[in-house]
């Protein structure tokens, strides 16, 4: 068993569902992050069978978590003050996911426009559905 | 600054002030005719649309402003490789307002984003055409001088039909509209519409033949059943007349009953029945010069005093 420390302050996520750990690491955009991060793959889990785990120590303010909403409802988020877990948070869909997925849509102007952002907007939040804000195509499948 | 990217991007409030305008142009040409005078529009067509990019231009130059632009891809510098957001800069420079049709979806949505003079969105593939929507809606209001209360059948190709996928959404704005969908069964109304009408509580009935429905309605707004829509040769054989609008099935209709079409036609509405005082799409084409008229004005937030 692999034993990694505790973390003074940051966030743990737990039951990133096996081998995900590295996308969620890159659409926070920890690589840009000065901070200390664990990745831990393919953790026993009891309800999971396995699963992938994220330690992140940095200030709590300094990451948005909504995205993991859209990526994954099922990740916990422990917010981890002075070494303890204080809190876990609740993850609302966000109401616009930049650079995160791609339109497929062959017929979207992002599939010619240079340098143009791949923007998704939450278009109807009971059935989590997201739409291409350029050509409206609808977002079907999940990372 | 505004722009038009979707028919919805104007409340009823605006669209209605929008209508009385296009109505008192209608009525005073005269008026506007230099209203614009020393103002350019410039039409981006990266794909061939004669009659709508004519549309715009017979509006501006109704308005006493003049014309630029391009009729497609070939001829601009698209050809050479450059952006969208490039290209809207560049004839933000040049003129006072743009009209732009693009074959990529969203295309003018980032035209408006860079621009520094008002984008209209003159159709971006199959996915918005605004001002056709804003055609529809005004020829309604003013030969049934109410947008409200009445019962629309919408026929043909209820699948991929921009036209018809727009109208419904603006309808639904507006109090006791009733839907009558009539295709086949391949080319019915796509299921997040329908959701729509039902969350709304909209009444709306599908119908495969159109003779039968006839008696009901106020107005039918009908659109093209194109051949390579259907899965084999035998069921388009077999369908096709179906969506014929001929004399014998106008007969049936009421004696007020609206005939809209988009344009262009092809067959499904015969010939003869371009004689029938209820036949108003060719007079829609007229109302689609007057709402461009009004919207270049409102866009460019000219105002000329309106006549009581």
């Amino acid at each position: 068993m692999l034993n990694v420390g505790k973390i003074e302050e940051g966030f743990v996520l737990d039951h990133i569902k096996a081998g995900k750990s590295l996308s969620i690491y890159h659409h926070l955009q920890l690589d840009k992050l000065d901070c200390t991060v664990a990745i831990i793959k393919n953790a026993k889990s009891s309800k999971m069978g396995k699963k992938d785990i994220l330690k992140v120590e940095c200030d709590i303010d300094m990451l948005d978590l909504d995205v993991l909403a859209f990526i994954d409802h099922n990740i916990t988020v422990n917010v981890i003050k002075d070494g303890e877990i204080v809190s876990k948070k609740e993850l609302f869909l966000p109401k616009e996911i930049k650079n995160i997925i791609r339109c497929r849509n062959p017929r979207c102007i992002t599939s010619i426009e240079q340098e143009l952002p791949h923007i998704f907007v939450l278009s109807d939040e009971k059935k989590e559905i997201y739409r291409c804000k350029y050509c409206e195509e609808k977002y079907t499948e999940h990372l | 600054m505004r722009h038009l990217m979707n028919p919805l991007d104007f409340s009823v409030e605006e669209l209605d002030r929008l209508f009385d305008l296009a109505n008192d142009i209608e009525n005073h040409m005269d008026k506007y005719a230099h209203a614009c005078a020393g103002k350019k529009l410039a039409t981006c067509f990266y794909e061939p649309s004669t009659r709508t990019r004519l549309s715009f231009e017979s509006a501006m130059l109704n308005l006493g402003g003049q014309v630029i632009g391009f009729s497609d891809a070939g001829s601009s510098s698209a050809a050479k490789g450059e952006s969208v957001s490039d290209t809207i800069r560049v004839i933000s420079c040049f003129a006072d307002i743009c009209a732009m049709r693009h074959p990529k979806e969203g295309a003018p949505m980032v035209a408006a984003g860079k621009s520094s003079i008002p984008v209209i969105n003159a159709g971006d593939g199959g996915h918005q055409h605004p001002t056709q929507t804003l055609t529809d809606l005004l020829t309604i209001r003013s030969l049934k001088g109410r947008l409200d209360h009445f019962t629309i059948g919408l026929c043909g190709d209820l699948k991929f039909g921009r036209t018809a996928h727009s109208l419904i959404n603006a309808l639904v704005r507006y109090e006791g509209i009733k839907f009558v969908f009539i295709s086949p069964r391949e080319l019915m109304v796509p299921d997040y519409v329908i959701d729509m009408l039902k969350e709304k509580n909209i009444p709306y009935e599908e119908v495969i033949r159109l003779e039968n429905i006839m008696p009901q309605l106020d107005m039918l707004y009908m659109t093209r059943v194109q051949k390579e829509r259907f899965f084999n040769e035998e069921d388009y054989v077999r369908l096709k007349d179906f969506y014929i609008l001929d004399k014998a099935k106008m007969q049936q209709a009421k004696s007020d009953m609206l005939v809209l079409h988009p344009l262009p036609r092809v067959n499904e509405i015969s010939v003869e029945v371009d004689d029938d005082p209820r036949a108003a799409y060719f007079k829609q084409v007229q109302y689609g010069v007057y709402v461009r008229m009004a919207l270049i004005l409102t866009l460019l937030e000219i105002s000329v005093p309106k006549t009581d």
